[in-house]
């Protein structure tokens, strides 16, 4: 069964090779003339008047605990919504259960205002 | 030993049977995109280069390998250097398990589906690690909304794809394709219709493809991500991206308008008139009509604000996809036919 993934190891090897040697290629080929002002940070041609790492909005935070948790959940589902005719009403039962649990977590977020971006 | 390297070295080639042809699929795309765009504008697009401009993306190609890749004295290298390769093996590697045809696939895998959404969810590092390594504003600031929302929409599509497991009963796509079997009727496009759509929306949203590309917005932060990128480091980008667009348009082909399945299957006389079409030409039309609609929304469509692509991802995709998960369960529970049998 585990043989069945071994082109799927050697395609990720070789897509990174099919990007490594153009890129060493355009290394070789163009030209290399590094100066101060060529190499600063592009900000539209003025210098840049502050450094790039700086806090950042915590809501992408929040977006990533989010993305988690409803990630789970879908990976929860998946292997559920293969067996789910073997499983008969029973199973559905179960699983509507868990999604009514979570349908009322998203809900509270919405109103708690965990969506809002204005 | 000697069939061990036998074995390997057919593999080798069945990769770059499906590799080459998609480095061309992705130059040929964009001289598509141009002409498409040029000709919804009223224009005629490029048309210098070769018969009718079909010259201009390898001379596009050509140009770039002779560019200075610049790397900002700012910037961390190894990350920077690195950040592109990632973008474009998670893209290029999810083509493992996509079936061509009947028995057509690099990869049978029983985990297909699985795999393609892990692959495309790593993608978001390779963004995340070009804007940060290359420490600059733009950069940081077109990662970090570019992240967010390919993480958002990433949900909404996987609610949908567990319709379509739901459907089809199992995650390998080749068996996805068998289940459609019997006409344009029988693909899940009509019994999923919810899902189909929010599929395809997220699908856009996920690639950072106009009305979702405000992770690009040239008009405020320039170009995203890769704005310190330059020649070939910047078109592994491009290569990334487009390939991750035609990534999409194939799995949309396969999950929900039957794969290499002829439209006219069932159908009396245009049924076997068209019988000698082979499943591959189908599936490349499909994806074709795919990639035309990325174009065609791309010339239609003004840009979301920020606000609105986070509303559209949670406040609406998700709670549809929820609701028609729920209706395909109750469909399958009493064996709706011909669909949930």
């Amino acid at each position: 069964m585990l043989t069945n993934y071994l082109p799927i190891l050697i395609f990720l090897g070789l897509a990174a090779v099919l990007a490594i040697v153009p890129m060493l290629a355009g290394s070789i080929l163009g030209p290399r003339k590094p100066d101060k002002v060529k190499n600063a940070p592009y900000e539209c041609g003025f210098p840049a008047f502050e450094d790039a790492r700086m806090p950042f909005d915590i809501r992408y935070y929040l977006v990533a605990i989010l993305f988690i948790l409803f990630d789970l959940e879908t990976g929860f589902l998946f292997p559920w919504a293969v067996v789910l005719r073997q499983i008969g009403w029973f199973g559905f039962i179960g699983m509507m259960i868990f999604l009514g649990l979570l349908v009322i977590g998203f809900i509270f977020e919405w109103k708690k205002g965990a969506l809002e971006w204005e | 030993m000697i069939d061990l390297l036998i074995a390997l070295v057919w593999i080798v080639l069945k990769i770059l049977l499906i590799a080459l042809p998609l480095l061309g699929a992705v130059a040929y795309m964009t001289l598509a995109e141009r002409k498409i765009l040029a000709y919804a504008h009223v224009r005629i697009g490029p048309n210098r280069v070769g018969f009718a401009g079909l010259l201009q993306p390898l001379a596009d190609g050509l140009k770039l390998f002779f560019k200075e890749i610049i790397i900002p004295s700012k910037a961390n290298p190894v990350v920077f250097v690195l950040a592109p390769i990632v973008s474009f093996a998670t893209a290029a590697a999810a083509w493992a398990v996509i079936p061509f045809d009947e028995g057509w696939v690099l990869a049978n895998v029983n985990a297909g589906l699985l795999y393609v959404l892990a692959l495309t969810s790593l993608g978001v590092y390779g963004i995340l690690m070009a804007g940060w390594s290359s420490n600059s504003k733009y950069a940081l600031f077109g990662a970090m909304r570019s992240a967010a929302q390919v993480v958002s929409y990433e949900i909404a599509m996987g609610f949908a794809l567990v319709g379509v497991l739901m459907a089809a009963d199992s995650t390998n796509l080749q068996d996805i394709v068998l289940r459609q079997q019997g006409g344009l009727w029988h693909w899940y496009w009509l019994p999923l219709l919810p899902l189909f759509v929010v599929y395809w929306i997220s699908g856009v949203a996920e690639t950072n493809r106009a009305p979702f590309d405000m992770a690009e917005g040239e008009a405020e932060i320039v170009a995203g991500f890769h704005v310190e990128y330059s020649g070939m480091s910047f078109a592994i980008f491009f290569l990334a991206e487009y390939a991750n667009m035609i990534l999409i348009s194939a799995l949309a082909s396969v999950l929900f308008l039957g794969g290499w399945l002829s439209p006219f299957e069932g159908i009396p006389v245009l049924g076997s008139l068209f019988s000698f079409v082979p499943g591959i030409i189908w599936f490349f039309a499909k994806m074709a009509f795919f990639l035309f609609l990325y174009v065609w929304l791309r010339a239609t469509l003004p840009r979301y604000r920020y606000d609105q692509i986070m509303y559209l991802g949670w406040k609406v995709l998700i709670p549809v996809t929820i609701v028609w998960i729920v209706v395909t369960g109750l469909l399958i529970e009493w064996r709706v036919a011909p669909w949930f049998i």
